[in-house]
């Protein structure tokens, strides 16, 4: 092969490059055989602790939930995983039908109308809304409002994609602002309102003057929506949202740690060529069979370039092709069945807590599956408590994002608490105190 | 001929019926409380299948694709190399999988400890003073470099500077993450022999420029020949460089792009270290920083907490920079891929990493040698880990680059990346990986000379092409037109019962 590349030896490929910074000694440590390598990742496993050892109340953007078996199977296929962005559609039907069916499933939970091949996550996402808004207004309008109720890293993340935008960003500067705070802020240089469903703290915020506050001032609403809790709530779609986006791990991907996730983003038709990230559209081919492409193409930015909708190119196929095969098998009833589990236990829990001396459940609004409690100390020390002396990942400390909430914990409870964990968890917490 | 099914696949909802479910889920052992009645859906148009329809559902779906599991997959600039199962194993070992993002670090020192490793790692191989794992992708990583490089110059009070000189050869986001970054972009046209022309650099170069994006080996596959050049001139305006890390797979263990006086880089776990690219994604994208932009990188980064001993190993955690752009990505960067590249790292070792770009390079000079004398080379250059020829002869008119794309799908092969580099005419970029044999090559080498003979004695055959696909060519025009983009099923309306009511 040398020979006919008309070289002696391997490294005459690269006489080109400057000789003192050629070859380098890289001090990486000695190569291992996958045998060995194995062992080494299952010491570093094991010296975690997990969600499937230790019952989990942790959640803020993250969930525990049951991925029926096939999930993982059906990801395992190489075809599947060993494919990449469907660019040629007579070798990618597959990629391609898996990604519509799943565009229309969110569709459906969302109640939008159309919906994207995915993002990065729920936080970018968000931030993706940000950036369709001020393209819609063509940089007319430059202010966005935050609900302070939204994840703090959203927030975070929203404001690093902008910074060189020239935005206003506002609404979430009093961490205790509350819905009318923040629609009492909408004005005619308002591009976007954001607000969180359920929202951070696990509550539901009533929705149903919203959209005419946000729609009187020429503004769009988007709506950040947990995909279980839409299995049994009223979509933001009905609430007149312009823009549905979200975290989609909980629809069938392991928390692994913070990702890969999926960020699912949905909008209403007359948006659509303002939005970022791949389409998956049906067609026919030469022949008049039925068949799918990547369409809209003009939006991205291996076409578009600079004046792309946005730089997105690698995305999150494989973890939206998790959520299309989880949605299908679990379907209709079995995602509703899903949300009212977690909220018959979340609800159980916080009923059972509520009565402990010390601790109260902050009702001031319903609730889906996940509560902030008060707690009659800090919380990292309960946290602490409750793994070192029960074995339980508890709660997220409301008190490092929100002032008023100090000693305030935020405890998420999935279908994969049973019963006996939850007794546990407020019988801990009982002895705690 | 393509080893695909010609038979198609319902769509799932039309193998929904009533009441049908895939998954039993257990009845609740706690008091049902009462649900908020005036908040609940009255419908919910998800499909109602089986357990066996979905696997056979998805199982013959994924009998659509091509991928590299099925057959050689040259696309270039993606790196379709074979991603190895023991990384799939490690990714799922427990403990890694069933993690929360925000357990107290004492709790997941496994991770935080693999991810510290990777780091360091990461530094080494590109030469950097500092690693974040947090991008999500390539170009997720370019926006977090050009934010941190405006960053740099904000803070030392230059606000002036708003140009980001970008080749014409580049991929097209790296002008994307420019813009959205806030900043210009300034094309600069190639010379003759593929590289940046350095005359039009010099022309460019000035007070108003943040930096340079430059991508090496470049996307013809070139390797830039003024490269010392093209940093010191851009240097010396007092501009950045912007290293596009998409083609490292050409020079792991060869070069250390920080030694060139690359500022930033992002590298593409998903293809130089083999992570699986999954149908469009996950990747992952961290970047390597030098010393003077370290304190720029998104937060939290992975640091030693406290150092360890004979007896005791470190406490690791998070840290923000001090001067951190913020945060790119809620939780902590593509986890389960981090997983993948660190078992890919660990397993080749600095020997090994560079015996794959070795071989990358000679496999796309290989397959170049081969087909050379029928395809039109445009810069007369040995290539390194890919290369670009023309997909158009002068006997035939009417045969394009789409045609000998289309055509090789029957002979089992996924086609070359198309119409890119657009500096290219009907460009065919080609890079066939380390990873491929050499009866692959040649394999692919024959049917490209095939497709060249028939371009010219029977140019329908190929335009026709391809012709054992399940689909054939598909009409894109309308699908642009005709939007249809999620299907409607008819039960839509139809409401969900409330199972526990």
């Amino acid at each position: 092969m040398l020979a006919a590349c008309d070289v002696e030896r391997l490294e005459d490929f690269f006489d080109l490059i400057p000789e003192q910074h050629r070859f380098p000694a890289l001090d990486l440590p000695e190569p291992l055989s996958e045998l060995e390598v194995l062992r080494e990742l299952q010491e570093l496993a094991e010296s975690n602790a997990e969600a499937s050892h230790h019952p989990c109340f942790l959640g803020a953007g993250a969930y525990h939930h049951y991925v029926p078996a096939l999930v993982n199977h059906m990801l395992l296929r190489g075809e599947f995983m060993t494919a990449y962005t469907p660019y040629q559609p007579e070798v990618s039907q597959g990629t391609l039908q898996t990604m519509f069916e799943y565009q229309s499933m969110i569709c459906a939970l969302t109640g939008m109308e159309v919906a994207n091949a995915s993002h990065y996550d729920g936080a970018t996402s968000t931030a993706e809304a940000v950036i369709m808004a001020l393209n819609q207004f063509r940089g007319r309008r430059a202010k966005i409002i935050l609900s302070a109720t939204l994840h703090p890293q959203y927030r975070q993340v929203v404001r690093t994609y902008t910074q060189g935008m020239g935005l206003t960003i506002v609404g979430d500067d009093d961490s205790a602002a509350d819905l009318d705070d923040i629609i009492a802020q909408l004005d005619d240089q308002t591009a976007l309102l954001i607000l969180q469903y359920p929202n951070f703290l696990g509550e539901l915020e009533d929705m149903r003057g919203l959209q005419n506050a946000v729609h009187d001032v020429g503004a769009l609403l988007c709506v950040v929506a947990n995909p279980i809790a839409l299995g049994m709530l009223k979509p933001p779609g009905e609430y007149g949202a312009d823009i549905v986006v979200g975290e989609g791990q909980p629809l069938g991907i392991p928390m692994s740690y913070g990702g890969p996730y999926l960020g699912f983003f949905a909008t209403r038709e007359k948006y659509v060529r303002k939005l970022a990230g791949r389409l998956v559209g049906e067609t026919v081919d030469a022949n008049g069979k039925r068949g799918y492409v990547l369409t809209l193409t003009p939006r991205e930015q291996h076409i578009r370039r600079d004046k792309a909708t946005s730089n997105i190119c690698t995305n999150q196929g494989l973890m939206a092709t998790a959520a299309a095969i989880y949605l299908s098998v679990l379907g209709k009833q079995g995602l509703r069945k899903v949300a009212e589990l977690c909220y018959h236990k979340a609800h159980y829990a916080a009923d059972c807590i509520d009565v402990l001396p010390g601790f109260s459940v902050r009702r001031e609004r319903a609730f889906f599956h996940e509560f902030a409690l008060r707690c009659p100390g800090p919380v990292a020390e309960i946290n602490t408590a409750l793994f070192d002396d029960y074995g339980l990942i508890g709660g997220y400390d409301l008190g490092q994002d929100y002032a008023h909430l100090e000693n305030h914990m935020l405890l998420a409870v999935t279908e994969m608490a049973t019963r006996e964990d939850i007794d546990c968890l407020v019988e801990a917490l009982g002895e705690i105190t | 001929m393509s080893a695909l099914g010609s038979r198609l696949e319902p769509l799932v909802y039309d193998l929904s019926r009533p009441g049908r479910s895939g998954a039993p889920l257990p009845e609740p052992d706690v008091p049902h409380a009462e649900l908020p009645s005036d908040l609940l859906r009255e419908e919910l148009g998800l499909p109602e299948i089986t357990q066996l329809d979905a696997v056979r559902h998805f199982q013959r779906l994924s009998q659509l694709n091509h991928s590299i599991d099925t057959g050689f997959y040259p696309l270039g600039s993606c790196t379709m190399k074979y991603n190895p199962r023991i990384n799939e194993d490690a990714a799922r070992l427990p403990g890694f999988l069933h993690a929360h993002p925000l357990q107290e670090a004492n709790t997941v020192q496994g991770s935080l400890a693999l991810m510290y490793e990777l780091q360091e790692w990461l530094k080494e191989i590109g030469g950097f003073a500092g690693v974040s794992l947090q991008p999500a992708a390539g170009a997720h990583g370019e926006l977090t470099g050009i934010l941190m490089m405006r960053a740099y110059h904000l803070a030392r009070g230059d606000m002036a500077r708003h140009k980001i000189l970008i080749p014409d050869s580049a991929h097209g986001t790296n002008p994307a993450s420019t813009t959205m970054s806030g900043l210009e972009v300034i094309e600069l046209p190639s010379d003759g022999r593929g590289n940046v022309d350095v005359k039009a650099l010099r022309a460019e170069c000035g007070e108003d420029v943040v930096g340079l994006m430059i991508t090496n080996p470049n996307t013809l596959g070139l390797f830039e020949e003024h490269i010392e050049e093209v940093v010191q001139l851009t240097r010396d305006c007092g501009g950045l460089i912007y290293g596009d890390g998409a083609n490292m797979n050409a020079l792991t263990g060869v070069i250390r792009p920080g030694d060139f006086g690359f500022d930033v880089m992002h590298y593409n776990l998903h293809k130089t270290f083999s992570t699986p690219h999954g149908g469009g994604g996950p990747g992952s994208g961290p970047v390597g920083v030098s010393e003077r932009m370290a304190d720029y990188l998104p937060s939290p980064i992975v640091a030693i907490i406290e150092e360890g001993d004979e007896k005791e190993p470190p406490l690791y955690g998070f840290a923000a920079p001090p001067k951190t752009i913020g945060r790119m990505k809620a939780f902590n960067g593509q986890f389960g891929v981090l997983v993948r590249a660190y078992a890919y790292i660990r397993i080749h070792g600095a020997a090994g990493l560079r015996a794959n770009a070795e071989h990358a390079v000679l496999n796309a000079n290989y397959l170049l040698s081969k087909v050379r004398a029928e395809y039109h080379l445009p810069f007369e250059r040995a290539c390194l880990h890919e290369f670009v020829v023309e997909g158009r002869w002068r006997g035939a008119p009417d045969v394009h680059a789409l045609d000998v794309s289309k055509r090789l799908m029957d002979f089992g092969f996924h086609p070359p990346t198309n119409y890119f580099p657009l500096i290219v005419h009907e460009a065919l970029m080609i890079e066939p990986t380390e990873t491929e044999s050499r009866e692959t090559l040649d394999a692919f080498a024959d049917a490209l000379l095939q497709i060249a003979a028939t371009a010219r004695d029977n140019p329908e055959e190929l335009r026709g092409a391809p012709h054992t696909t399940p689909v054939a060519r598909m009409d894109e025009v309308r699908a642009a037109r005709q939007l249809v983009l999620c299907c409607r099923p008819k039960f839509l309306s139809e409401p969900a019962q409330a199972p526990y009511t």
